[in-house]
């Protein structure tokens, strides 16, 4: 017989986890502004000092693969929050939108 | 392939679009529909943000300017992926709202103000003009691609963009307006929607595989092929990355057609989050072969070919027919996909926000309840929206001259959209945000638009001269369309945004502030910020205004004669009403609402129900709610400042009390120990000579007579105390009888001044002036008369002048009677004047052996008879005035 203890403390830490991934929901449009805002510190003009122009295919690439990890960590919080969601029922989807404010 | 099978093969499409838009709307009516409403229909049908700007003028546009054209894909990108904060509360609002447009939506965060719709509504359909022009300009380029070079064929010159424009305002007319509403999903048109996405995103995709692997042999050759290629290296204009992100960003929230299918057509919050995924994967593949394809094109076509149609003309210079035909369907898909949704969401707008209101107010008073069917109303404003709107963009397309970049105009359009930003953010995000503030936001940065960015894409000698567009109006150099307040050297398209959006941001936020919000707008206000803590709970309404009858003749107008009908009828049934009209009853008319505003708009079904009910009030409860928590505490400590003075009242009425009682007590204790001293006074001599007569022997018969005589004295004494007591009990208890006779004052006066003269010590002289005594009284004489001898008796007892006199004159104060007891003996001290009308009041120091009761007694007497007596304060001698009761005087008068 496992004593009360123990499984609410389990809960307590799915709440937790759950609490933080949506932090890092709120948090990905912040990273992925950074992200896709780096390009302006690269060198544009070809002629001016700072290096050389950077090449177009690689410009391409930083760009699809940036847009490609945001997607593949917005799908990976999605598939981690619909399962909590599935798991804990009500318990946390009413002091989720208490903790919204 | 031949322009005619071209267009037999639209044909055809079309015939298969609306084949899957009935059937679906024949499965939604049959309740088969619900996978119809999963999260990827919903994702898919988001994808008519990518339009033919997309589809033909993306390529075009990495062709001219490099990587900058995917900032038109990464702003939405972004968007989604933070729907936390802006889309997961603006679909919540949109649907505890039952907004059906946005113009709905910003009239309905501003106290359901027309006005803003009408002014959203306008800009909405100025600002999507261009955008219409660029899917009319891109279906006639790609017809043109088809019928050869440039002038070979009639097909492709802007005179067929008019037959374009008709076809697509029928396809629209015929597709969107066959049902009437706006509010309930358009099953159907989703559905379609869904499928033309997949069939754009597939044409683009084979589209690129086919240039990738059939043209360039790899990705690694066409890497390769891209640095050699002319837009080979990162060339960017910063200021441009950067604004045209967020532009289109704030296009994404805007656009009327965006909020269509992200808000109206939402059907469960959780797909939001599947799409936040899953659009950007769509936005993603839309994106990935644009570079490859514009190289491709450079290298391919001839100099000075259109970039914007390299999707279609590189596999036709390659000789693939079909994979032509495929692309030509994916460019149609997305140009019609976007008319029908942008036309129909505008001419909801136009519907609901400027043809109802000025069709009900011209109906009168009474518009709702005018028989006739509304709905043909709504439907022909409707079409003839469709219409004006294709129209509009026609003619755009022909003013602008048909041969700008696809890409330019769509940011145009972007620009003119955005505006609604300040105000749609500052709705859901600012409770201090108002009506004002969001019209003069918003009208500046419409101007503002219109002068720097709509009436130049016309080009130099378009709408604007080119001396205005190099020199400003009037050679005022600040005012220069493109270099507003002197700053030179923008992009025109970066200075557009930036001036636009400061200045809309500025004065919406300033116009905020000095303003002062209505209790409806408050309201609001308090139920878009607030959306997740407030219960959602609509307004209510007052139910027992209307009558079922009244409800089912509007209804019957503006939903059908069938549809209202069954409507009622399941209503009646579910109320247990079984084959009557149901009971108006609060859910009833807030659910009547809900469909009516599916036909007509929120606002002109709030107004509708509101005529017939009499009026939504916002409830106490409402305001309450909106008074934000100062005006609560505020309140709160009003009441508290209330019960306060309250309290200190009570206890100064409190203290007064008990003031009097201390000072009852204390007089009680004076008396009980005055009247012991008087009793005792009288009693002792009485004990001592009647010892004195028991027990001393031989006492002479004239010392038994004057003792015996004292001891008389003293008992007679002791009578009268007790008389006086008694009589005094009486008055005060109010138990005494007044015997009211009428005589005359006169007589009164007479009686008592022989009385005081036969026992008094007769030293006294009394003067009468019998001049005015001449009044008739009718009141209790001989208690008045007792107050005239004890007046004259005191007088002859106190009065210490050398020759003792008493005026008694009748005067008139005040219209009573008085009567006036001069004396002039020493005056009474001040301080003891207000002491003598109190029971065994002696003045200190006069001599007399009076008990102190006949002033009191006299004063009781007056106060039973309903007169007074006073004592004026005079510098000589005393002066009692007896007022007559007034009644008793002017009664026998």
């Amino acid at each position: 017989m496992k004593p009360a203890l123990p499984s609410s403390v389990f809960l307590e830490k799915r709440s937790y986890r759950r609490r933080r991934m949506m932090d890092a929901v709120r948090l990905l449009p912040v990273l992925g502004m950074l992200l896709l805002m780096l390009p302006l510190f690269w060198p544009s003009d070809p002629g001016a000092a700072g290096g050389d122009a950077i090449p177009m295919s690689t410009a391409v690439i930083y760009v699809f693969v940036v847009w490609l990890i945001l997607i593949c960590t917005a799908y990976a919080l999605w598939r981690v929050l619909w399962f909590t969601r599935g798991a804990e029922a009500s318990d946390a989807d009413t002091s989720e939108d208490g903790d919204t404010g | 392939m031949s322009v005619n099978s071209l267009v037999a093969v639209s044909l055809a499409y079309v015939a298969f679009l609306f084949a899957i838009a009935f059937f679906a709307e024949r499965a939604a009516a049959r309740g088969q529909g619900g996978w119809m409403r999963s999260p990827w229909v919903y994702t898919l049908s988001l994808s008519i943000y990518c339009t033919a700007w997309t589809f033909y003028g993306a390529v075009g546009y990495a062709a001219r300017s490099g990587m900058e054209f995917v900032t038109i894909y990464l702003g939405p990108t972004l968007v989604m992926l933070g729907w936390w904060w802006v889309l997961r509360k603006l679909v919540r609002i949109g649907r505890a709202q039952r907004a059906t447009s946005i113009a709905d939506l910003i009239s309905a965060r501003y106290g359901k103000s027309n006005l803003l719709a009408i002014v959203v509504t306008l800009m909405a359909v100025i600002g999507v003009t261009p955008y219409i022009a660029l899917q009319l300009q891109s279906v006639t380029l790609s017809l043109g691609a088809f019928a050869g070079p440039p002038g070979s064929s009639t097909l492709g010159n802007p005179a067929s963009a008019f037959w374009v424009a008709g076809g697509l305002a029928l396809f629209t007319v015929l597709f969107g307006t066959r049902k009437l509403d706006a509010n309930e999903r358009h099953s159907g048109v989703v559905m379609a929607i869904a499928v033309e996405a997949v069939v754009k995103l597939v044409a683009l995709i084979a589209v690129g595989i086919f240039v990738v692997w059939g043209i360039a042999g790899g990705v690694q050759p066409m890497l390769a092929q891209i640095d050699a290629s002319p837009i080979g290296t990162w060339e960017m204009d910063r200021s441009r990355w950067v604004a045209l992100t967020a532009l289109s960003a704030a296009a994404f929230l805007c656009l009327p057609r965006m909020f269509q299918v992200l808000v109206v057509e939402n059907d469960d919050e959780r797909h939001l989050q599947i799409a936040a995924w899953a659009f950007p994967v769509y936005l993603m593949l839309m994106s990935l072969f644009v570079v490859p394809i514009a190289v491709v094109g450079l290298d391919l076509m001839p100099a000075g070919s259109n970039p914007d149609l390299f999707v279609l003309t590189i596999p036709l210079a390659e000789g693939r027919e079909g994979l032509a035909g495929l692309s030509f369907l994916g460019g149609f898909s997305s140009a019609t996909s976007m008319v029908i949704v942008a036309t129909l969401a505008l001419a909801t707008m136009v519907s609901n926000h400027v043809v109802m209101p000025v069709w009900l107010n011209a109906q009168g008073r009474n518009g709702a309840l005018v028989s006739g069917d509304v709905r043909n109303v709504v439907l022909v404003a409707r079409r003839a929206s469709i219409l004006m709107i294709l129209g509009l963009g026609y003619l755009y397309y022909r003013f602008s001259g048909g041969g700008a970049a696809l890409a330019a105009i769509g940011l145009i359009s972007f620009t003119g959209v955005a505006q609604f930003l300040p105000a749609l953010l500052g709705g859901i995000f600012w409770r201090g945000a108002s009506r004002w503030g969001a019209l003069c936001g918003l009208s500046i940065g419409f101007v503002v638009w219109v002068y720097a960015s709509l009436l130049p894409s016309f080009g130099p000698d378009g709408a604007m001269s080119a001396r205005l567009l190099a020199e400003g109006p009037w050679g005022i150099g600040w005012l220069r369309p493109q270099a507003l307040f002197g700053i030179e050297g923008l992009d025109p398209t970066v200075h557009a945004v930036v001036w636009s959006l400061t200045l809309n941001t500025t004065v919406f936020v300033i116009a905020s502030l000095i303003t002062f919000p209505t209790p409806l707008e408050r309201l609001q206000g308090a139920q878009f910020v607030n959306v997740f803590e407030l219960s959602g709970q609509p307004r209510e309404w007052h139910a027992a205004m209307a009558t079922s009858e009244d409800l089912m003749i509007m209804a019957q107008r503006i939903l059908g004669a069938d549809e209202a009908r069954a409507l009622f009828r399941e209503e009646a049934d579910r109320q247990g009403n079984f084959g009557h009209l149901p009971e108006p009853s609060q859910a009833f008319l807030q659910r009547l609402e809900r469909e009516l505003a599916g036909s007509v708009g929120a606002a002109t079904a709030h107004a509708m129900i509101s005529q017939l009910v009499g009026g939504a009030s916002v409830s106490v409860e409402d305001l309450m709610a909106v008074a934000d928590e100062s005006a609560q505490i505020l309140e709160y400590s009003s009441q508290l400042e209330a019960k306060s003075a309250e309290l200190a009242r009570t206890a100064g009425a409190l203290r007064t009390a008990n003031d009097k009682l201390t000072a009852l007590s204390v007089q009680k204790d004076a008396f009980l120990s005055q009247i012991s001293h008087e009793l005792r006074t009288p009693m002792t001599s009485i004990r001592s000579f009647s010892e004195i007569l028991r027990d001393t022997d031989g006492i002479g018969q004239m010392e038994k007579t004057k003792y015996a005589s004292i001891i008389h004295g003293e008992a007679i004494r002791l009578t009268r105390l007790l008389d006086d007591l008694l009589d005094l009990s009486v008055l005060e208890n109010g138990q005494v009888n007044l015997n009211v006779e009428t005589g005359k004052l006169e007589d009164v006066l007479e009686k008592a001044v022989v009385t005081a003269q036969a026992s008094g010590s007769g030293t006294l002289t009394i003067k009468r002036r019998r001049l005015n005594e001449a009044v008739t009284l009718s009141t209790d004489l001989d208690r008045l008369a007792q107050v005239f001898i004890n007046l004259m008796t005191n007088a002859g007892k106190y009065c210490d002048a050398d020759k003792p006199r008493l005026d008694v004159s009748v005067e008139t104060r005040d219209g009573a009677v008085c009567v006036v007891f001069f004396d002039n003996g020493t005056p009474i001290a001040p301080e003891q004047r207000d002491l003598i009308f109190e029971k065994f009041a002696r003045i200190d120091g006069t001599p007399g052996a009076g008990a102190g009761l006949g002033l009191a007694i006299c004063r009781e007497i007056m106060t039973r008879l309903g007169g007074d007596i006073t004592l004026d304060h005079t510098e000589t001698g005393n002066r009692f005035v007896v007022v007559l009761p007034q009644q008793a005087a002017l009664a026998a008068q």
